[in-house]
């Protein structure tokens, strides 16, 4: 307990020793604030606990998700050896779910990676350059701003085929502009700033101040707005997978998976609603987690 | 030998109608080692002098020379290692994501300083902050220990002139007379050349030799420090500003 | 005679790192007269102020034996009944006006409604009182002022409307936190003229919250000087140069002066015992 309380006092100092102490006490600090916010935890152990279910899918799942049984078709929730039911084709829901969450971690993490390192390039540079580089790159930026999402699936889908990787390309394609846009209107705002004019007297050229100065007080609106649309990053997927332009069967994507039982909606509800209920669970535990990390990071923190 | 000549600067924003002088034919010259004031309301110009000398201003016409040597409109990096800035606001001048050290080592970086961890210790200490101070981050700063640290940027490239943008206006009464026995302090010991904006007369008065009188982008008054304190301004303004403030 | 009596105030934030005591155990009386409290940030001033008029919010925690306005106890009343209070009995007049007016409403809208909050005027009585006020801060385009926006006006002039605002429903007492120090040295001298004839004509208590002690000593009649959420000292404003207190005489010599010239300002070396002393009291 007397080693607790020394890591703690390590953590919580005032006085750091070196670079490391600084960036670790630092990090402590926005944790505990994090974790005083019992949704934003809540939010936090879904997430984790959907992490953990991918990862040991072929663990924890009872049946193989492709499995066929005709004869035991739309069992009830509750039924021996299928918990969740089965679909349409026999198939156990749980199964299907389990692995289905691979598919869900597999689209989130992408679009989580190209859409908003793509939009902060584009918008600080376009933010710092002004002059005619931002008017291009901004135009490019409205362009992109235009298309409606399932358009563009489309439009990927008869030139490239159907696919999860296209519906991906597809949402990555229709995401990255808004962050483009707030990166931008924060490049502007920070571009004034005195601290930025005084390393530009130190000499200091614009890649260095775009990446060093200007990304670091960006990075945390963008993680907030991230995760915010994450739900609706899950629910567009889950979108073109109901329309077939997503993930394909036999694939247990969560949206393609109300798509098949939308048919058996009134008397076999579960086949559809369970898929529909993960997507919900997850999207939930995104919202939280994003609230919760606006309040940690928010630049109110550096108030006087 | 003159440190700092500004002849006939003008200094304007915006284009056309839009167009806003916020300078206008300013003379003025600064010895080497000694400290001038400029004094005036707000929108009178002389934060914008400043900021025309240090290059942060894109529209001015006239001429500027810094040790004799003429100044262009870009500025090489040789003319940031003799004329450096301390800004006004102590809570907006730091980067709200760097350690003082960072903030340190990456300007004598930037000027290709080699023992960088050596002269970080050194700066902090020659402004009066300890070892504690140098992984702190600025909100973790006092308003006076903030504008300690933005002084050790500026003098992090060994200038011989510093600008100093109303330095104190945002710190207490006390914290005030600290800050300026430290830039007393640096200027003996380092024979450093004095630029100081403020719109307080006292401070000025404490600090400069001599000073300028600024009205709506004017000067119209250049006078010595004795001059202010006897109270014998000779422009109608001076006389003015010199009344208000007592 | 006494328009307000604070005593034992105290304001306390909760944080991770403890209780942080803001303001501790003020007490001052306020009659018909200019009072200043004055002191460096963190010295509580500010808080004192709010705390008076119930504007201070949880987490942070205000107590006192008694707020009392003219007898009626403000720290027994609802937040309803303090609604009642503020604006009508005690007013507030902030720093800058940039902040304190609202951007999106026209100054006529702004200064109508403060007046029709306290008032059951009309819309056309509570206009000609509204110019009739903004005349008596020395405006003299008031028609021209009441269609203007905030942004339009400089400082100045935002601050003189501001404390029409502030004065239209006629309170008892004026609070002013720190009311010129976003103006420019010309332009304070007015404003502290405009409020000083106001409070004078209409019989009112000032309570002029200030870091500017050359200032006060001008301006007020009485002086408290906080430190570290106490009060320290309480002298007449004539008499401020003749301080007592060890922190007071400090903030006095760290001043650099015209008339005397040093090579090196005197610095304030704190000492401890000043916080840890009890708080002097300032009611007559």
């Amino acid at each position: 307990m007397v080693e607790d309380r020394t890591w703690r006092a390590w953590l919580l100092t005032d006085t750091p020793s070196s670079r490391r102490h600084a960036k670790l006490a630092a990090a402590y600090k926005g944790w505990l604030s994090f974790r005083a916010n019992s949704m934003a935890m809540v939010g936090l152990w879904i997430l984790i606990f959907l992490v953990l279910i991918a990862f040991a899918a072929p663990l924890l799942a009872p049946h193989d998700p492709f499995a066929q049984n005709l004869a035991n078709r739309l069992q009830p929730l509750g039924s021996i050896n299928h918990i969740l039911g089965t679909d349409s084709l026999g198939r156990d829901i749980l199964s299907r779910l389990i692995f289905g969450s691979q598919i869900t971690l597999y689209i989130v993490g992408l679009v989580a990676l190209i859409a908003p390192i793509t939009g902060l390039l584009v918008g600080t540079i376009a933010g710092y350059a002004g002059g005619w580089a931002d008017q291009i790159l901004m135009r490019i930026t409205d362009i992109f701003l235009a298309f409606p999402r399932l358009v563009l699936a489309l439009a990927f889908v008869a030139a490239l085929g159907a696919g999860i990787e296209n519906a991906v390309l597809a949402i990555s394609l229709t995401a990255w502009p808004p962050y483009a846009r707030i990166a931008r209107a924060e490049t502007l705002t920070i571009r004034s700033s005195d601290y930025i004019s005084a390393i530009r007297l130190q000499g200091a050229g614009a890649f260095r101040i775009i990446t060093k100065h200007i990304w670091p007080l960006c990075i945390s609106s963008l993680i907030v707005r991230v995760t915010l649309d994450m739900a609706g990053i899950i629910l567009a997927a889950a979108g073109l997978g109901f329309l077939g332009l997503g993930a394909q069967p036999p694939s247990p994507e969560w949206g393609a998976m109300i798509s098949e039982g939308r048919r058996f909606i009134l008397d076999h509800w579960w086949v559809a609603t369970m898929p529909g209920m993960a997507i919900f669970t997850v999207s939930l535990a995104f919202n939280l987690l994003g609230d919760g990390l606006r309040d940690v990071l928010d630049p109110k923190d550096n108030e006087k | 030998m003159n440190m700092l000549d500004v002849k006939d600067l003008s200094v304007w924003f915006g284009t056309g109608n839009d167009r806003v002088d916020a300078v206008r034919d300013s003379n003025f010259i600064v010895k080497r080692g000694a400290s001038f004031g400029l004094v005036g309301e707000s929108g009178s110009g002389k934060s914008t002098i400043l900021r025309a000398i240090m290059g942060l201003a894109i529209d001015w016409s006239g001429a500027i020379s810094v040790a004799g040597k003429p100044v262009t409109k870009t500025r090489p990096k040789s003319f940031y290692k003799s004329v450096q800035m301390v800004f006004q606001d102590p809570y907006a001048s730091l980067h709200p994501r760097h350690s003082v050290d960072q903030v340190l080592g990456e300007t004598l970086y930037l000027h290709g300083f080699k023992d960088i961890d050596a002269r970080v210790v050194k700066l902090l200490d020659d402004v009066g902050l300890g070892g504690n101070f140098r992984f702190r981050y600025p909100h973790q700063l006092s308003g006076g220990q903030r504008q300690r640290v933005a002084i050790a940027r500026a003098l992090a490239p060994e200038p011989e002139i510093l600008l100093l943008d109303e330095p104190t206006s945002a710190l207490d009464v006390s914290v005030q007379a600290e800050i300026l026995n430290l830039l007393t302090d640096l200027r003996n010991k380092r024979g450093l050349t004095f630029v100081m904006v403020s719109h307080d007369l006292s401070v000025v008065g404490h600090m400069c030799e001599h000073l300028a009188v600024m009205k709506n982008g004017e000067i119209v008054e250049i006078m010595d420090v004795a001059t202010l304190r006897e109270m014998r301004a000779s422009h109608p303004y001076s006389k003015e500003l010199l009344a208000a403030s007592i | 005679m006494t328009l307000l009596d604070v005593q034992n105030l105290w304001v306390k934030f909760p944080s991770r790192q403890g209780v942080f005591d803001a303001v501790r155990g003020v007490s001052f009386t306020l009659g018909r007269e200019r009072l200043a409290i004055v002191g460096e940030s963190g010295s509580g001033k500010s808080m004192t102020g709010r705390a008076i008029l119930r504007l201070i919010r949880p987490p942070g925690i205000v107590t006192a034996n008694e707020i009392s306005l003219q007898g009626a106890d403000l720290m027994q009343k609802s937040e309803r009944q303090m609604r009642d209070v503020r604006g009508q009995r005690i007013s507030m007049v902030m720093q800058d006006p940039k902040f304190s007016l609202n951007p999106v409403m026209t100054i006529g809208q702004q200064i109508i409604e403060a007046y029709r909050l306290h008032s059951k005027a009309s819309k056309s009585e509570a206009y000609t009182k509204a110019l009739e006020m903004l005349q008596a801060v020395s405006i003299h385009n008031a028609e021209r002022v009441m269609r203007a926006y905030p942004h339009e006006m400089s400082g100045g002039m935002g601050q003189r409307i501001m404390i029409a605002m502030m004065l239209i429903p006629n309170p008892e007492i004026l609070i002013a936190d720190e009311p010129t120090s976003a103006l420019d040295v010309s332009v304070q001298r007015q404003v502290l003229s405009i409020i000083d004839t106001l409070v004078t004509d209409r019989g009112m208590g000032l309570i002029f919250i200030s870091h500017d002690l050359n200032l006060v000593a001008d301006f007020c009649d009485r002086v408290l000087i906080m430190y570290s959420g106490r009060i320290v000292e309480v002298c007449d404003a004539k008499n401020l140069q003749n301080a007592q207190h060890p922190y007071t005489r400090g903030l006095l010599n760290s001043l650099p002066r015209l008339d005397a010239p040093r090579k090196k300002l005197e610095v304030l070396s704190r000492d401890p015992s000043w916080s840890n002393a009890p708080s002097v009291s300032g009611r007559i």
